[in-house]
Formats: C-alpha cells, sequence, structure tokens
C-alpha cells in the first residue's frame, strides 16, 4: 500500500511537468491550430538560461523570476519574428516551420553550453517531505510550484480583461476582432506565457532528468500524450491529463513486468495511440468537425 | 457573393497542389542524368562513391515521404522509425538468418509497410496535425524500442548490430564500394520509375485527390481512409527498403542512428527538394548528407542551427525548393539562349 | 448636413472574384437605414467591407476618418459596431461575459457595470440567464445576446447583418421594436441588412437598394416601400 502511495505521489510530481507542457503546447494550438513541436526545446534553452544566471551568481528564485520574464519575451520575439508571416501558409509550412525552430533552439544550445550533462540545483532539497517517506521535498516543491502558476493562470483568464480577450481571440478570432480585441497580439502573448509555462516546466524537472540540450525530447511526447489525452481544444483538459498521464506512467512502471525505465517512451506513444483510437477529442475536447 | 459562401471558413489545404505534370523531369534531362551517374563512380574516390551512395539511399527515403506529402497530402516525422524498422530488419536477417543481403530488402519493405499500414490506421481518421503528432512520438520512442532487453538477442541492445559488407558478385572486378554504389543505385531507378507510376495510376490520382480535398474526395467516392492509410503504409515500405540499404551499405546499425534527428533530416530534405516533386528527393537528399559534413567541421553541433536556418530561409524565399530553383534556372537560360 | 460615414466608389474581392462594383453611399448621424437586396447582391460584403474584413478599394470615411488601411478592430475602435451574420456568440463563455467582451476596448470600467445592467432592462432574458453559457441560448436570445454585445461598446454606429435570420417572426418584431428605441434613444445610427424587406423598410427611414454589387436605388424608406419595382421584386405583391 505504501508502495502505491508513493508511486501515486511521485507521479503527479512528474504529472505536474506533463501538465505545464501539455498546458503550453494547448495554448499555442488554440491560438493557432498548430501543435509547437519546439516546445520542449524552448523550454530546456530558458533551464539553461535560468542556469547560466545562477552560474552568475543570482540566487535561484531571482534567476527563476529573470528567467520567466527573459522566456515570456523570447516567446512573444519568435512569434513576431518567425510564426505571424506563416499565419495564413499551408499546415505543411508551419511544420516545418517548427520542426526549423526545434532544430536551432536545440542545435544553439549545444553550441553554447555544450552537449555534456549538468546538475542543476533545487532549492527545495531533497530530504524526505515532512517526514514522512513518501515523496521528497523536491517532487513536493515541483508539485506546489505547478499548483500555485495554475491557480495564477486560472485567476487571469477567468477575471481579468486580457484573460478574457485571450479567450476570446482563440474561440472565435473574427468575433473578437469584432469586439476590438487585437487578436494579433493576443496570439503573442500566448504565445509568452506558454514559453515562460514552459521554462516552470524545464527549471522544475532539471533536477530530476540533469541539464542538457535533449533533457525535454522525452517530457515533451509526455506533454502531448497528456495533452491528447485531456483534448487539444481544452487546457483544463491539459492540466488533468498531464496528473493522469504522471500517475499512469509510475504505475505502469513499477506494477507491469518488463516496463521499467527503459520503455518510458513507448508508453507515451502507446498513450497517444490508445486515444486516438478510442476517444479522438480526448476526455475534455470538442469533437473535431472539419469542413470541406 | 452568395450568404452562405461568404460565411463558410474553408480549412487551408494542408499543402499547395503540385500539377502531376511537374512531378518529373523531362525524358531526355533523365537520361544524361543517368548516364552521369553511371560514368562517375569510375572518376573519383572510394569515400565520394559510398557519399554518392548515401545520397542515393537518403533520396529513396525522401522520395518515399514525398509520396505522401506531395502524393496524399499527408506528413509523418516518424520517417526515422520505419527506416530503423527497414534496417534492423536487413541487418538481423543477413546475420542472425545469414540471409542474402539483396533478397533482405523486399522483406525490409514488406516489414515496414506492414507496420506503417497499422500505425497509420488509426491516426489517419484524424486530421494531418494528429498524424504529425503521432509520428513524432513514434520517431522519438524508436531508439528505446530498439534498446529493449528482450529483443536483444537479435539487435545488439545498444551496442547494435555489425554486417558483413557484401562483395561484387560473379567476381566483377570492382570494389565493395563501387559495387554497393551500382546496386543501389539499380534500385533506386527502380523505385523513382515505380513512384512515377504509382503516382500517374488511378491510386495516384485518388491520393492526389485527398491531397486537394479530403471531403470533396470522399463525395466522389474516393475510400479516404484506405488510401491514405495505403498510402502512408507504401511510404513506410519505401522507407524501410532504404534503411535496409543503408544497413548494407553502412555495415552497421545502432539504435541512436535513428533519432528524430534523421527524421527531421528526411522532413528537411523534401522541403528543400520541393514537396510533391520527385526528382527534388534526391537533390534534397544530398543537401541534407553534405551540409552537415560542412558545418559540422566548421563546430560541433552547428548542423542543427545551420538546418534550421535553411529550412526557414527556404519557407521564407523558395517555398517550393529545387523546383523553384529548377524552375527559374530553366527560365534564365531560356532568355540567354534567346539573346545569343 | 455633412455624413457620418460616406463610402465612395467601393470594390470588394473575394479572391479574383469581385463582388461589390463601385459602391457609393452615405449616412446621416442618428439615422436608421436598411440596405435590401437579393441574396448574393452583396450586402454582407458591404458590411465586411466598412471593417476591412475583406480587400476592398474605394474611399470609406467615418466622422471624417479614413477608414481604409486600418485593422478590423481598430475600425471597431472608432466607434463602428458591427452584429455579424451567425451572430458570433462566442458559445463558451457565459452570457456576462459576452457583454464584457463587448466593452473590451473600453477603459471606463465604472460604466460597464451600468451599462450591462441597461442591457438587462433592454433585454430581460438576457439578466435571467447572465450565468449560463452563451451557446445554451435560443437563437432569439443569441441574436439579442449579439445585439446588447455590439451596444456594450457604446457605438456611435452599428452594422447589423440578417438580424432576422432563422428567427420566428413574434421575436424579430420585438427584436426590431428595440433597435428602433436604441435609435432614437441613445441616439446611435444605424445600418441594417436585411432579406425581410417588408419589416425593415417599417423600421428604417433611410433605404438603399442595391444589385449585383452596386446601388441601384436610394432615398426615403417610405417612398422606396412604395415604389412599384421595389414592391414587386422584395416585397412580393
Amino acid at each position: 500500500m505504501e508502495l502505491l502511495t508513493n508511486q501515486v505521489l511521485a507521479g503527479i510530481a512528474t504529472g505536474a511537468i506533463y501538465a505545464c507542457m501539455a498546458l503550453a503546447v494547448v495554448m499555442i494550438y488554440q491560438a493557432i491550430d498548430h501543435l509547437n513541436f519546439a516546445q520542449g526545446e524552448m523550454a530546456m534553452f530558458s533551464t539553461f538560461i535560468s542556469w547560466q544566471l545562477m552560474q552568475w551568481g543570482i540566487p535561484y528564485w531571482w534567476a527563476f523570476l529573470a528567467t520567466l520574464i527573459i522566456s515570456f519575451a523570447g516567446g512573444i520575439m519568435i512569434e513576431r519574428l518567425l510564426f505571424k508571416p506563416l499565419s495564413k501558409a499551408p499546415v505543411l509550412t508551419n511544420v516545418a516551420g517548427f520542426i526549423a525552430l526545434f532544430a536551432i533552439v536545440n542545435s544553439i544550445a549545444g553550441l553554447i553550453w555544450d552537449f555534456t550533462i549538468k546538475q542543476y540545483p533545487t532549492p527545495f532539497g531533497s530530504s524526505p517531505f515532512l517526514g514522512s517517506q513518501l515523496i521528497s521535498t523536491h517532487q513536493a516543491g515541483m508539485i506546489g510550484v505547478t499548483l500555485l502558476m495554475l491557480v495564477g493562470l486560472y485567476l487571469f483568464f477567468q477575471f481579468t480583461r486580457i484573460g478574457l480577450a485571450m479567450r476570446a481571440a482563440a474561440a472565435l478570432p473574427e468575433s473578437a476582432r469584432l469586439v476590438g480585441v487585437n487578436t494579433s497580439w493576443m496570439i503573442a502573448l500566448g504565445w509568452g506565457m506558454a514559453s515562460a509555462i514552459g521554462a516552470v516546466a524545464g527549471i522544475l524537472i532539471a533536477p530530476v532528468v540533469f541539464l542538457e540540450p535533449n533533457m525535454m525530447g522525452g517530457v515533451l511526447v509526455y506533454g502531448f500524450a497528456a495533452a491528447v489525452l485531456g483534448g487539444l481544444s481544452s487546457p483544463l483538459g491539459a492540466v488533468i491529463g498531464g496528473f493522469l498521464v504522471g500517475v499512469f506512467e509510475n504505475l505502469a512502471g513499477t506494477y507491469i513486468p518488463g516496463v521499467g525505465n527503459e520503455l518510458k517512451l513507448p508508453i507515451a506513444l502507446a498513450l497517444i495511440i490508445t486515444v486516438l483510437v478510442f476517444k479522438p477529442a480526448g476526455l475534455f475536447g470538442r469533437a473535431i468537425v472539419k469542413r470541406v | 457573393m452568395s450568404a452562405a459562401a461568404e460565411d463558410a471558413v474553408t480549412e487551408a489545404p494542408a499543402v499547395e497542389a503540385v500539377p502531376k505534370r511537374a512531378m518529373t523531369l523531362s525524358t531526355g534531362t533523365s537520361l544524361v542524368i543517368l548516364a552521369a551517374l553511371l560514368v562517375t563512380p569510375m572518376f573519383v574516390k572510394n569515400f565520394v562513391v559510398f557519399q554518392m551512395t548515401m545520397v542515393m539511399i537518403y533520396g529513396i527515403a525522401v522520395l518515399a515521404l514525398n509520396i505522401l506529402t506531395g502524393g496524399s497530402g499527408q506528413f509523418s516525422l516518424g520517417q526515422s522509425a520505419f527506416y530503423a524498422l527497414g534496417a534492423y530488419t536487413s541487418a538481423v536477417l543477413m546475420e542472425v538468418a545469414n540471409m542474402n543481403y539483396a533478397l533482405t530488402l523486399p522483406i525490409a519493405g514488406l516489414v515496414a509497410f506492414g507496420a506503417g499500414y497499422l500505425f497509420g490506421k488509426p491516426a489517419l481518421r484524424l486530421s494531418g496535425i494528429y498524424l504529425a503528432l503521432a509520428t513524432f512520438a513514434l520517431a522519438v520512442a524508436m531508439p528505446q524500442l530498439l534498446k529493449l532487453h528482450f529483443l536483444e538477442h537479435w539487435t545488439g541492445g545498444v551496442q547494435g548490430l555489425t554486417v558483413m559488407k557484401p562483395d561484387a558478385p560473379f567476381g566483377l572486378p570492382i570494389g565493395q564500394d563501387k559495387w554497393l554504389y551500382y546496386f543501389t543505385l539499380a534500385i533506386s531507378l527502380a523505385i523513382y520509375i515505380g513512384s512515377i507510376n504509382l503516382l500517374r495510376s488511378r491510386s495516384g490520382r485518388a491520393f492526389m485527390s485527398i491531397r486537394d480535398n479530403e471531403i470533396a474526395a470522399s463525395a466522389m467516392g474516393v475510400d479516404v481512409a484506405q488510401y491514405k492509410t495505403l498510402a502512408f503504409g507504401v511510404s513506410a515500405g519505401i522507407t524501410g527498403i532504404a534503411g535496409g540499404l543503408s544497413a548494407i551499405v553502412v555495415a552497421f546499425v545502432a539504435p541512436d542512428s535513428y533519432t528524430i534527428n534523421l527524421a527531421i533530416a528526411l522532413f528537411l530534405g523534401m522541403v528543400v527538394g520541393g514537396v510533391g516533386w520527385l526528382p527534388g528527393s534526391f537533390v534534397g537528399a544530398a543537401f541534407i548528407i553534405f551540409v552537415p559534413n560542412i558545418a559540422e567541421s566548421i563546430s560541433k553541433g552547428l548542423s542543427g542551427a545551420v538546418f534550421g536556418v535553411l529550412l526557414f530561409l527556404v519557407i521564407f524565399l523558395v517555398p517550393h525548393g529545387a523546383r523553384q530553383v529548377a524552375m527559374v534556372a530553366q527560365h534564365l537560360l531560356g532568355k540567354l539562349t534567346k539573346k545569343n | 448636413m455633412t455624413a457620418m460615414l460616406n463610402v465612395k466608389d467601393l470594390r470588394a474581392y473575394y479572391g479574383q472574384v469581385q463582388a461589390l462594383h463601385g459602391l457609393s453611399f452615405a449616412l446621416n448621424e442618428g439615422s436608421l437605414t436598411t440596405l435590401l437586396g437579393a441574396n448574393g447582391a452583396g450586402k454582407t460584403t458591404t458590411l465586411r467591407a466598412i471593417c476591412n474584413m475583406v480587400r476592398s478599394t474605394g474611399a470609406i470615411e467615418f466622422e471624417g476618418k479614413s477608414l481604409s488601411g486600418r485593422s478590423t478592430e481598430n475600425v471597431v475602435r472608432l466607434g463602428i459596431a458591427h452584429v455579424p451574420q451567425g451572430r458570433g456568440t462566442f458559445t463558451t463563455m457565459t452570457v456576462e461575459e459576452n457583454l464584457q467582451l463587448g466593452a473590451i476596448t473600453r477603459s471606463d470600467s465604472k460604466n460597464i457595470v451600468s451599462d450591462i445592467e441597461r442591457m438587462y432592462a433592454h433585454f430581460p432574458v438576457l439578466k435571467e440567464r447572465h450565468t449560463q453559457q452563451a451557446g445554451t441560448l435560443s437563437g432569439g436570445e443569441q441574436q439579442m445576446l449579439a445585439v446588447a454585445r455590439a451596444l456594450m461598446l457604446r457605438p456611435r454606429l452599428m452594422l447589423l447583418d440578417e438580424p432576422s435570420f432563422g428567427l420566428a417572426p413574434l421575436i424579430v418584431r420585438d427584436l426590431f421594436k428595440i433597435l428602433g428605441k436604441i435609435n432614437r434613444e441613445d441616439k446611435v445610427t444605424i445600418l441594417v441588412v436585411e432579406q425581410n424587406a417588408q419589416l425593415a423598410l417599417e423600421l428604417a427611414d433611410q433605404a438603399y437598394v442595391i444589385e449585383t454589387g452596386k446601388i441601384v436605388m436610394s432615398g426615403n424608406a417610405k417612398e422606396i416601400a412604395s415604389n412599384e419595382d421595389v414592391r414587386k421584386s422584395y416585397l412580393g405583391y
């Protein structure tokens, strides 16, 4: 029983990271109908920025905050420079753009910080949380920071005018323009926020997976799995999907024989395929309608 | 303008339509290129011959993706997985079952076709973005699958498998590299001609109708799901053959040779070569083989950035890739000859 | 007296297809004008061209300012509210959020609250349902919500695209009564595109008739209503 509780809690901790990635992916998907395949790489790059800031002697939380701001600005810049011009281009062109971004960010991170694996600090320590053996303080910290951020985002989207305008722009761009919403900037804002959310995910997971340019590849696939499970059209679904996937991953690793660490990615793949077969709209998404 | 027409929001097609005739080269040009390909190996070093062989192998893989994307408008970010599947099939059959290398290729193709068909079936019921997502996940997961513990006996696990490089048959007096070059050339040619015929056939027309307007195609009686899966399977199968060839020519397979980076490279090759222009596949393949060599010689890890930047340049400046360049060149050439 | 909205030689295109062929008309401040025409004549396109939602050439001036080159949202910010065909309801949001969105460009947050109350007075049914998802409203209720949302902008000019479309006749009468009231009491200039010519002509004081992308007739609504050709083509008697 203690093993089960232990695994569920550990799953919730990694699930928090998947929830962040899924949310970032869904936010951009809602705004522009494309999946950002470079979301993980952007998060990795943000994490390196925070690491660099700490190397220069800036304390953890200041580096954290500065990284969020830099990531936010960087996300907006990427949208303005690279993807706004592609907004009317065919899907293929957009996918090519995301793939290109993926390659560039990954490569540049390697060029600047090289491909060796680096330790990444945690401000929470890794002692048992509240004296219990169930989870570590860092895992508790991952859950705490993520929940804090999610509540913040919820309040932002539910109770601020800009949040309302962003929701309107994502739901019905043309109608949103007709009430005077500058939808183009709302998209840029969405990119900035997604980029910052990804940065949080990267910074929190870095002490676990260690810092290197390929650290987010697997995490992003799990983020995709979470987004698909929750439904690509539902931010709330993405978050719930993230936690579910995290718990599922840990339980499968513990209780299904032959599934160890080495099978983590195939499990995510299997999960994606299963959802696409049985419930393509996801748990919370709207059915997908296509017109001629 | 009728009210209804104004209101309808049409989803942009996944890829721009490419007219069927624009998909190939003229017979004359093709023959000249073929002659050049036949003669060149006699005059260059073995390493160059090897690289040209690799260009053809990647060319086949890019061509396979091109049939899928240029032909039926779907796209895959998971071609590296089918390439790996073909490579491992050939390698295992040669090393474990002692099969003749040439005979392993059709089996590699069939295995990859089967895998692609089965994989495509669920993902293809949905729009392109889901296929991209599922194939992306497949490409990322593939190296781990190849490292699986219980397959290690056949696959060699993380270490991979070393394969015997075949000699020229019938005591022909040419080296291994040259022989494999001609072997690959013959197979490339067969696949190239086969692909052109496929796209000109009834199935090819069905593919293209799906590419241009899926719902309209289904209204005309095209079994969209069936043809999409078929196109995906064929593409995977051809990719598998390319993978099998690569196992023979490189004489080595290992899980980490088939990461998402390979899938990205193949995708880049298609975009650079021009989506839907089959000869461009080989231009794109040359690109993805030689550009990293140059980039890595400048700085390690630079090739990704160079790939990415070039991809953006292609998207923004020459969205039709090599086909566009070829057409502009032809136009300029025409002007020059007129002046003289 | 100078016109509030002045449209000169308006031509609009959908891709290669030209939908408007040099359309000119003017709206006086405080007027309630209707744009009549058969299906496909270019009524909707005219409204969309004013808001720069289609590619167009020609001159459009609103209160002396040129609208060409302005993005849709910037046209709206000048005080032009557009109730689109199909109503453009944000179906996943609540009724109240829809109304707040109508006022998204305003910075006088105190007045917004009282304006929402004013809308509830105009349309009591919206008050009853203010926490409900807008997608659950009936067609007529959604149309009222769309009009209310447009009014939340405190527009100087309101463009309505077939407000009667798909509504029961009784509801249409109600709606038009409210539109008349808004025009008189709130001094909102209104341009309404309608297929229901009879109702529109009863309501309006000015009318234009549009055929294949051109204005073919204009004048006082009563005169237009008594015109033989209009009666035959649009009123059906």
